[in-house]
């Protein structure tokens, strides 16, 4: 039998140089993915959750001035592979990206049925005929009618394009497909829409998926586990049925407490504060300053304390020996 | 069990009521043929009592922003009036439309976008009291300070001379809310304020309107998609589809007795942080929202509504229903 996990990241750090100094936008990020699961990855703006994608898809731009860490994906550790051997058999095959408002970056000039079967054919060699009836089975299943083939991106409204997009990356069938916010810019009802599709995917396919969003409620739609991240590193990593129910991390809970949502008359509770700067993290716990449960041993970094089985949260209460109290 | 002439307040006089309110755009080919409109605002009915605070629900192109412009005075109405403190905004002209601006303020969804980057907050807060004929330079300081204090950028000296890109996301958003309050209108109109924030500044962002809005007694007319972070800043809710209002209740009665099968569809389709609701499929109505251009006949939702009736709905225009107390609903199930 194969291995269970599918994708296991070890210390995955990402520096970018700016004229304020080195911008630690992923700082010492591990966690593991199952095959067929789906993490969530969950943080405010400016956290670092798009820079983990761009780290994982080796995307990354021209001011990157420090990379480390492992990424291993179906038992091949990717970080070694050289770029042009990356492109070739990980990038898009394994390994797709549906990237933020990608549905504006259709081309337009091309017909969307034709965009949407271009991997196999690049990456496959695939003739035109072939690729297309490929194309047309994803379409389906993530419900465009394939009445839309031979249509231009313009000819299609926002919802329809994410939806073109996301085909694209699947036809391919890769294993992994990360997604960074597919829906943030979506109408209500589109967005419920594409997240039902993604779950009919996931069904079918058996596509592991990581979705990166800053929204709590977006998470619990497709999240077997979710990861908390903040100020660059992963706060909280647990199975969603355990996170939304009882977080370990002051800062899961927090910012569960703050979700205004609709079924609930209780008052949702701002977190005070600000996130701190990626370029000047703080030293010590980088959640200190806004916790209400911070103590002397905030000062130092706390290590991912383990809770459970798959369950590990970066947060000074959980020591063996912290104050009563305040712990999960 | 009638249509009645206004969605709300009818008890007192209103600070501002729409009547039969129509905004189109007219599309023109070679600038000349008229080939049609977008009816962006498509009969709206209201009033808003004053110290009232109300949220438009819809998506995007039901025309809840180009409501809140015509509000504004930016877009004059193509049929139907407003009205503000009993005079329609039509007939105001020169200084009285300009003394309506400064009874009215206006809070942008973008807030980097709606402030000037070159200028600093002092600067961007003295400029509507300039417009507005405050010459008194040590007047000005005091009440640019008071504004900031108001909107908790405290102490006001520590931002006074920051740019807009110095500011985070929430500060930003306060420095505009403040340039709204700063000639103390009596109107408040707040387009999506935080639909660009983080979650955890959302919510006080969200607080100190409600806070602002009641200590002053303002009407706040609050514009929004998102259905679950209406309950505790608004009063009632207008919902609209394609151009029109088709459910209106208090707060609480439409949030958990939702009329309407747009509104019910909509409700259904908002999530609430849940790990169950990752192994089930949500209720989605087929189809799309509605060109304005060539919207349905008759209900705009027929195509769309799980409850269609044939021969009525794609026929007839739903009057306003009242099937709860203090609720209106425009749906021919109600009849």
């Amino acid at each position: 039998m194969r291995d269970r996990t599918l994708l296991r990241v070890e210390g995955l750090e990402l520096h970018y140089q700016t004229r304020q100094g080195a911008v630690h936008a992923v700082d010492g990020v591990s966690f593991d993915l199952h095959r067929q699961e789906a993490l969530v990855v969950l943080g405010e703006s400016g956290c670092g959750k798009s820079s983990l994608a761009k780290a994982l898809m080796r995307l990354l731009p021209r001011n990157v001035h420090h990379t480390a860490g492992r990424v291993t994906l179906d038992g091949v550790d990717v970080t070694a592979l050289p770029d042009e051997r990356f492109r070739r058999e990980v990038q898009w095959s394994r390994l797709a990206l549906v990237m933020q408002a990608s549905m504006n970056a259709l081309n337009p000039v091309v017909r969307v049925g034709e965009q949407v079967a271009e991997p196999l054919r690049v990456l496959r060699g695939w003739p035109r005929g072939k690729a297309l009836a490929r194309a047309a089975e994803v379409f389906e299943l993530v419900g465009v009618s394939t009445d839309f083939l031979a249509r231009y991106p313009f000819e299609l409204s926002g919802g329809m394009r994410q939806r073109a997009v996301l085909a694209m990356a699947l036809v391919a069938e890769p294993a992994l497909v990360i997604l960074d916010e597919p829906t943030s810019a979506l109408d209500v009802l589109t967005q419920a829409s594409i997240m039902n599709a993604l779950k009919r995917v996931k069904r079918e396919l058996g596509t592991s998926f990581i979705l990166i969003t800053h929204d709590v409620a977006t998470s619990s739609e497709l999240g077997d586990r979710v990861a908390l991240m903040y100020a660059g590193q992963l706060v909280e990593v647990a199975d969603a049925e355990r996170f939304f129910t009882e977080p370990a991390h002051p800062y899961s809970r927090m910012l569960m407490a703050s979700v205004p949502r609709l079924r609930q008359r209780a008052r949702p509770e701002a977190i005070p504060g600000e996130p701190p700067s990626l370029a000047a993290p703080p030293g010590g716990c980088r959640y200190a300053e806004r916790c209400p449960y911070r103590f002397a041993r905030c000062a130092q970094d706390p290590p991912a304390f383990r809770l459970g089985e798959r369950h590990r949260a970066r947060c000074w209460l959980h020591a063996d020996d912290a104050p009563a109290g305040g712990g999960a | 069990m009638t249509s009645s002439p206004a969605h709300g307040a009818d008890d007192q006089a209103p600070l501002i009521a729409a009547r039969d309110l129509h905004t189109w755009f007219e599309l023109r080919q070679w600038g000349f043929l008229r080939v049609g409109a977008v009816r962006a605002v498509d009969g709206v009915e209201f009033a808003l009592a004053p110290g009232e605070a109300v949220a438009f629900v819809g998506e995007s192109g039901c025309g809840k922003s180009t409501l809140a412009r015509t509000l504004l005075g930016l877009h004059r109405p193509t049929r139907g009036e407003v009205r503000f403190a009993g005079r329609s905004l039509g007939e105001l002209q020169g200084r009285a439309l300009k003394a309506y601006r400064a009874e009215v303020g206006y809070v942008q969804q973008d807030p980097y976008g709606a402030l000037p980057p070159f200028l600093d907050v002092r600067r961007i807060l003295a400029e509507p009291l300039i417009v507005h004929g405050v010459r008194d330079r040590a007047e000005r300081e005091r009440r640019i300070r008071a504004a900031l204090e108001e909107v908790r950028l405290s102490p006001a000296e520590a931002f006074l001379n920051q740019f807009p890109h110095m500011l985070s996301g929430g500060q930003q958003q306060r420095v505009v809310i403040a340039r709204a309050l700063i000639l103390a209108p009596r109107l408040l109109i707040a387009d999506e304020p935080v639909s660009m924030l983080d979650a955890s500044v959302r919510v006080e962002i969200l607080e100190l309107l409600r806070h602002i809005q009641r200590e002053r007694g303002l009407t706040l007319a609050f514009i929004t998609h998102d259905l679950s972070t209406v309950r505790h800043y608004a009063e009632r809710i207008f919902v609209m589809y394609a151009g029109r209002v088709v459910e209106s209740a208090p707060v609480d009665d439409l949030l958990d007795h939702p009329q309407h099968p747009y509104t019910q569809a909509l409700l259904a389709a908002i999530a609430d942080p849940d790990a169950a609701n990752a192994t089930r499929l949500r209720e989605v109505p087929a189809g799309e929202p509605p060109s304005l251009l060539h919207p349905p006949a008759a209900c705009r939702f027929h195509p769309r509504c799980p409850h269609f009736m044939a021969g009525l709905c794609d026929v007839e225009d739903p009057p306003d229903f009242s099937p709860r107390r203090d609720h209106r609903s425009a749906c021919w199930l109600h009849r």
